[in-house]
């Protein structure tokens, strides 16, 4: 009894409730919804979303937040592609191994302001993001690389898929799994996952306790900038073109997203199954208003009324937690 | 004794202020010696009192949020959403009459005016109820808020900007009066209304010991919900006005205008002297700010950096800014 009542008051179960309750009512309104090539396509768009989001995740447990991620990823798969043409490689592990470390750095410097400056990670994230986008569209290009261009051993990775009956679910789907795991693992079962929690619950605590807090700040932004370069690789390689303007805005889904899946902005509070839940809300509720015969122009308000209530719902939750 | 307290006092609290006159007559003198025959005209800073004051104006919205610990990421949202409602009102809604007299011109456009300003108000409250009522932290709820007010745009225009605004809305934005850009009159009446209003009235006061210490603002029994509302109603409207602004100077509006504005209000606001955790900020700091870097940024212009790289150097200043105010406070 216990157990069930636990469960019932985690807010992981109240997101898949209502995760459910809105794919009956979509499915309601057009059966079509139901189709296994939808659903995988639904799947497919969580992808890079859902391992932008784990990086997100992880800053916001810390306590901080992350504007820059998008500018990360865009510069980590932008230079990653230039590289691989000028060098004309083709292969797959060590472009990503380089777009993830690409991320890293940027992570990294993050983690340096942060840390050294004590500065708020809002106003440090927002500023670094301006300049690694200014940079690279100023000093490196501002041109689309298209298919034509783009490295084939990339678009081979990103376009495989494996059947399932009659509907092909792409592999990249097992990617951002396999992430989804090593970060589950990472966050609840080593003891550097556990000090990003009591960072996140309380810096001073966590370091009078005996947390080298020093590590653990340069470890979440390194952590979080790592994925964001591997997740826009990714990306590139799954929509077979390289757009330096890319990711322009993701910073709000991906926030939404994860804030969705009962993270709380307030830091301590998070987990990577209720992420990957919110991702998937986020992705269900912007992929099917055409399916639900809405016009797309109402897709920003739709996300912005999500984010609203969803966000209300978690400080209501968290009441408690303020004066 | 007293009046060497005193003085002692006025230069410990515009440290920041002499901080940043520094910083804008170096911009100032390394861009005239840089290119002295275009940085130099009148032309040059004619045209930057025409553009400085949308961004000026948001800015100091954004510290109004910021006083009190919080942010306002909505406030283009906000002053897009105005602006296009006005250019339905007037496409739409309310066209010219083909045989309108001046006064009936004048009225429409006033008409246009208070709508637009009546859009941010209302903006602004749902901001303030989202935050001091249902306690959503303010850069969540401004976040959501400011997709919302975006997607309207978009609904409302399904993309394409909207043209067509009368001749006076127009004024608004390029008008003259005694040789003065309308801009920036404007700009000067709010910043002086906001500076007198922040360091003369009891709400000022309870703004500033709000963001200084919640906790103790509600012990102390300061309303601070209301207060906390009306900042963030103050800060829609002022946005709202920016987006009347700009539509005016561009004679169009369109959802994605001003986009680049939401990071440079926060930075001008920081690098003005305003505290992101609350409790401090000026706005005569702003109001230096946002000149000096309006200098930089047509400085660098002329020199034909690209739009991109002023994006960087943007970022890069913000981020030195904060480091040296780190800095220098550790020195105390």
């Amino acid at each position: 009894m216990t157990a069930v009542s636990k469960l019932l008051r985690r807010s992981e179960t109240a997101v898949l409730a209502i995760l459910l309750v809105v794919m009956i009512v979509i499915g309601v309104i057009n059966p079509a919804f139901w189709q296994a090539d939808n659903l995988f396509n639904l799947l497919r768009a969580n992808v890079v979303i859902g391992i932008m989001a784990l990086s997100v995740l992880t800053v916001m447990i810390s306590g901080g937040i992350d504007l820059s991620f998008p500018a990360f990823a865009v510069a980590a798969m932008y230079l990653t592609v230039i590289a691989m043409n000028a060098a004309g490689y083709q292969g797959v592990v060590l472009p990503f191994i380089g777009a993830t470390l690409i991320g890293l750095l940027c992570g990294l410097a993050n983690a340096f302001f942060i840390h050294t400056f004590r500065m708020i990670p809002m106003i440090v994230t927002l500023g670094s993001a301006s300049v690694v986008r200014g940079l690279l569209l100023g000093l490196v290009g501002t041109s689309i690389i298209n298919i034509d261009r783009m490295p084939p051993s990339l678009i081979a990775f990103g376009s495989s898929t494996v059947d399932i009956g009659s509907s092909k679910l792409s592999l990249m789907i097992f990617i951002y799994l396999g992430i989804a795991l090593l970060m589950w693992v990472f966050l609840t079962r080593t003891m550097a996952g556990r000090a990003v929690f009591a960072y996140g619950d309380d810096a001073e605590s966590a370091k009078r306790v005996g947390f080298n807090t020093r590590r653990t700040v340069y470890l979440v932004y390194g952590l979080a900038g790592a994925l964001a370069g591997f997740a826009g690789l990714l990306h590139a390689s799954m929509i077979w073109l390289a757009n330096p303007r890319d990711f322009v805005g993701y910073e709000l889904d991906v926030i939404a997203a994860v804030v969705l899946g009962g993270a709380s902005i307030f830091g301590g509070r998070g987990s990577v199954f209720g992420t990957i839940l919110g991702v998937f809300m986020l992705t269900l509720i912007k992929n099917s208003l055409i399916i639900m015969h809405i016009d797309n122009t109402w897709q920003g308000v739709v996300v912005g009324c999500v984010i609203v209530i969803a966000t209300a719902l978690t400080a209501w939750r968290d009441r408690k937690a303020l004066v | 004794m007293n009046k060497l307290a005193d003085l002692r006092r006025f230069v410990n609290r515009d440290n920041n202020i002499i901080q940043l006159l520094i910083i804008t007559a170096v911009i100032f003198l390394v861009m005239s010696a840089l290119e002295p025959n275009k940085f130099l005209r009148y032309y040059n800073f004619e045209s930057i009192s025409f553009i400085f004051p949308e961004l000026g104006i948001v800015a100091i919205a954004m510290t109004l949020a910021m006083l009190t610990g919080g942010i306002d990421l909505s406030v283009i949202g906000i002053a897009n959403l105005a602006g296009i409602l006005a250019g339905v009102f007037f496409t739409r809604l309310y066209p010219a009459a083909p045989d309108a007299g001046m006064a009936a011109e004048l009225m429409r456009v006033a008409a246009g005016v208070v709508l637009a300003l009546g859009v941010g108000l209302i903006a602004g409250a749902l901001n303030g109820l989202l935050i001091a009522k249902v306690k959503i932290t303010p850069i969540l709820a401004t976040l959501g808020t400011g997709q919302i007010f975006t997607g309207f745009c978009m609904v409302l225009t399904g993309g394409p900007a909207i043209v067509g605004f009368p001749a006076w809305w127009g004024f608004i934005g390029n008008g003259k009066i005694l040789g003065i850009a309308v801009p920036l009159i404007l700009f000067l009446v709010v910043a002086v209304l906001i500076a007198v209003m922040l360091t003369k009235t009891p709400f000022g006061l309870n703004l500033f010991l709000i963001g200084t210490n919640p906790r103790a603002a509600v012990f102390a029994g300061l309303r601070t919900d209301r207060m906390v509302l009306y900042s963030y109603m103050l800060s829609g409207t002022l946005a709202a006005l920016a987006g009347v602004v700009l539509s005016g100077r561009t004679n169009a509006a369109k959802s994605d205008y001003g986009t680049s504005y939401l990071l440079q209000a926060v930075l001008i606001s920081v690098l003005g002297g305003t505290n992101p955790a609350g409790g401090k900020g000026t706005v005569l700091g702003v109001s230096i700010a946002v000149i000096a870097l309006m200098l930089l940024a047509s400085g660098f212009q002329m020199m034909r950096f690209s739009n991109h790289l002023i994006d960087f150097i943007w970022g890069g200043f913000l981020l030195l800014v904060m480091v040296i105010n780190v800095l220098r406070n550790r020195g105390r």
